[in-house]
């Protein structure tokens, strides 16, 4: 794949603003790929996960935030646990998530879910899901 | 002895069987779970971003009423140990944060706490020889898969119970049972997690993954501390079913629930409605 890199939108504000609310650097990262190896949750992934860390490096997180990976992304934390250089990856994807919550982009309706379904699932997977999907506005 | 018990939102209503079974068990190993008055929801989700110091409030209310009783807080839900646990680490680690989220609680907090698994109270204040030593119906002969999940594990250095790449706790426990605890290769995945309201295709296939990987290495029933993890499991079957020809399902239990069945509870308390695979036949063929 060509890429054409901007050196204007490398560290740009977005991208300074995931790192700022991850508490993580994306450049520590140098794309082993253990991440994607380890993530549970790539077959429904539009973009792997060490591809949406590097994409943050080289300043086209536009491609990063239309991306479902962060949407994907169940913070279980086997990329944390398996990356070498200690980058916590979940972190990121978090605070990707927040910069899209935070403007209201909401990735659930919950007037969506019927009846049946509410009585069958436990409190705490409907907690965590609007935790999780729903923004705070 | 008794312990200061987080329920959370879950174990009184469709995790009822984990709550009962765990408080049973409890008292037949001599130790109390005493609710903690007044308790608030943990959260459900540990706040991953930085920023986010209100959504510490709520965790950190509940370890601050916690404190006020004791130094141990006892909770048998996974997650809402991993957001109590994690946020207890917050508290301990970061005074800038622990001052922030206090004032603004207006309650104080030492970070004097200890947040303990059910599973930590069974291995490191009870002893996994003393459970041994209570059982009156040996699991013996009996294939059990424990599935630790991600939030039991994960992070080590804060959730600090077991290495998240050979964990052993729950064979531990169930060898302790007289049963054999099966190992296989997905025992610490992820079962989709909460993404099953979200991405129902992802948590589906994740679960149906887990579960082949615990049949095939032979497990008869499969174990559980989440009540997340339960839902995904068992009620994925059906849709896991749909999709496969010859899908074999595979029973799941809390792990309390077959804690107590050991220690001489009634198995008849296992509701087979509330399972799509019955784990009765199983025991059953075990003469439990």
């Amino acid at each position: 794949m060509r890429v054409k890199l901007d050196g204007d939108r490398v560290r740009n504000d977005r991208i300074r603003k995931v790192e700022e609310i991850a508490d993580q650097s994306v450049y520590r990262c140098y794309q082993c790929g253990k991440c994607s190896a380890a993530c549970p949750a790539t077959p429904e992934m539009d973009m792997l996960p060490s591809q949406v860390i590097r994409y943050l490096q080289l300043g086209m997180d536009d491609k990063v935030f239309a991306a479902n990976t962060p949407w994907i992304c169940a913070s279980c934390l086997q990329c944390m646990t398996v990356c070498p250089k200690g980058v916590d990856l979940a972190r990121l994807m978090e605070a990707i998530r927040m910069l899209q919550l935070r403007k209201g982009q909401n990735q659930i309706e919950i007037r969506a879910f019927d009846r049946a379904y509410l009585e069958r699932a436990p409190q705490i997977a409907m907690i965590s899901a609007y935790r999780k999907f729903l923004s705070l506005s | 002895m008794n312990y200061t018990y987080f329920p959370g939102c879950t174990l009184y209503t469709k995790g009822k069987s984990f709550d009962d079974a765990g408080k049973a068990a409890g008292e037949r190993l001599g130790f109390s779970l005493e609710e903690l008055p007044s308790w608030t929801c943990c959260g459900a989700t540990f706040p991953l971003a930085e920023d986010y110091d209100m959504a510490l409030a709520s965790p950190t209310r509940v370890l601050a009423h916690s404190r006020q009783r004791g130094d141990k807080l006892v909770t048998l839900c996974a997650v809402c140990h991993n957001v109590l646990k994690r946020t207890n680490h917050v508290m301990k680690t970061n005074d800038e944060r622990r001052a922030k989220v206090t004032e603004f609680i207006e309650e104080p907090y030492d970070a004097g706490l200890e947040v303990l698994h059910y599973l930590e109270v069974l291995r490191d204040e009870i002893g996994f020889e003393a459970v041994a030593g209570k059982v009156q119906k040996n699991l013996s002969g009996l294939r059990v898969a424990p599935f630790y999940g991600c939030l039991l594990l994960r992070p080590k250095a804060e959730m600090a119970m077991d290495d998240p790449d050979a964990p052993s706790i729950f064979e531990d426990l169930l060898a302790a049972l007289g049963a054999e605890p099966v190992d296989y290769p997905m025992k610490a995945e992820c079962c989709g997690a909460f993404q099953v309201v979200h991405s129902d295709a992802m948590a589906t296939r994740c679960s149906r993954e887990i579960i082949a990987s615990a049949r095939g290495r032979g497990a008869e029933l499969l174990v559980t501390a989440c009540p997340l993890c339960q839902f995904n499991l068992e009620d994925r079957q059906a849709e896991m079913a749909r999709g496969e020809q010859g899908f074999k399902g595979l029973p799941v239990l809390y792990f309390t629930e077959l804690l107590d069945v050991a220690l001489g509870g009634d198995p008849d308390r296992i509701d087979p409605d509330k399972h799509h695979t019955d784990p009765r036949p199983v025991l059953q063929a075990r003469g439990l």
